[in-house]
């Protein structure tokens, strides 16, 4: 590796600590409230630790934890997960083509192991080809603080008082609504799919035989339903690209 | 029946790393299809959504709480609020009502 080569990685390395920066810190938050349910759900801080380090994921993890918290199969857990996890694939697939072609195999197995929201956010918005170094320093910050705050969230939900605790239980779904909210602003069959998910959510939640299903299980087939329903009526614009900008701004 | 929690998180990563890295080392060119273009397109809105109400009104101790700032929280969001206002907003809502409804 020629020197100017080195300096260029090494930069791209510190860019992707900077930018990691202000991550972790929402990471941090968001983690220790998510560490505050998977504490109901039972889990150790270490099994805490060990499910944010490997997933990543705040609402495949809050998912996970409901999950596991219900006492749902194996088979449901992965099926959710599937669900829940399932817009990291138009990211990842979005990723590949912003990467060099020569990029090894080896880095996009490493790269693939922290596709988040905020990450596939600040990678997209890179210009030219996506060097994995830029990632890779993201991640070293971001990934301890999600996995810590988890860890953290579960010890001190037990010395919290039970009104910080109720306060603290609302954090990730603030976050799932500033998720939501603003691409529902842009578009409008978006925002319609929103007020229909609250709106059957809640009936799911009351209708007899229904409200017995696991909620994991409501939450698949609504998504299925609505999803598609979404998609049959209002297909994204034949123009790939264009659903990229739009997923990129989500 | 018995289930083992470091089982449940494997299965979780197992699924969630192949779905991150299956179309970075597989798909070289962009997803034809509209229709699963479209789908997984509303899919990540339809699941958040979904998964935040009711629910954000039975995680509080007050549902009135959790109303209120479910409401605030999409006023925020709306005005281009970002995640960790949002969140952080959320939380002092249901913290401040709570000390007067609870």
């Amino acid at each position: 590796m020629s020197v100017t080569e080195k300096r260029k990685q090494n930069s791209a390395f510190a860019e992707g600590l900077r930018d990691g920066i202000p991550i972790g810190a929402g990471y941090f938050a968001v983690a220790f409230s998510l560490g505050i349910i998977a504490k109901q759900a039972g889990l150790n801080p270490f099994q805490g630790f060990l499910a944010s380090f490997l997933n990543s994921a705040s609402a495949g993890e809050y998912a996970l934890f409901s999950a596991i918290g219900a006492g749902a199969t194996y088979l449901e857990v992965a099926i959710i997960t599937l669900i829940v996890n399932a817009r990291y694939m138009l990211m990842s697939a979005s990723l590949s083509q912003k990467f060099d072609e020569h990029t090894s195999f080896i880095h996009r197995l490493f790269v693939g192991f922290m596709i988040t929201d905020e990450i596939f956010g600040i990678s997209i918005s890179r210009k030219g080809h996506l060097n994995p170094v830029y990632n890779y320093g993201a991640m070293l910050v971001a990934s301890p603080c999600w996995a810590i705050g988890t860890a953290l969230g579960i010890i001190a939900g037990n010395i919290l008082p039970l009104r910080l605790v109720s306060a603290l239980s609302v954090a990730l779904y603030g976050m799932f609504i500033a998720i939501i909210i603003p691409p529902a602003r842009k578009d409008l069959t978006i925002a319609i799919s929103i007020i229909v998910s609250f709106i059957c959510s809640y009936l799911c939640g009351i209708i007899p035989v229904i409200k017995d299903w696991s909620s994991g299980t409501r939450t698949i087939l609504l998504t299925v339903i609505i999803a598609s329903a979404a998609a049959i009526i209002k297909p994204v614009s034949d123009d790939i690209n264009q659903t990229e900008v739009q997923e990129n701004e989500a | 029946m018995k289930h083992n929690t470091y089982i449940y998180i494997l299965i979780a990563f197992a699924v969630t790393y192949l779905i991150r890295i299956l179309p970075l080392t597989l798909i070289r060119k962009p997803i034809k299809n509209r229709f699963i273009r479209s789908f997984l397109y509303y899919v990540p809105y339809v699941t958040l959504a979904v998964m935040t109400f009711p629910s954000i009104i039975e995680a509080t101790q007050s549902p009135i709480a959790g109303a209120v700032c479910l409401i605030a929280g999409i006023v925020a969001a709306y005005f281009g609020a970002g995640l960790f206002p949002v969140s952080l907003l959320c939380c002092a809502i249901v913290f401040l009502l709570e000390l007067f409804i609870v």
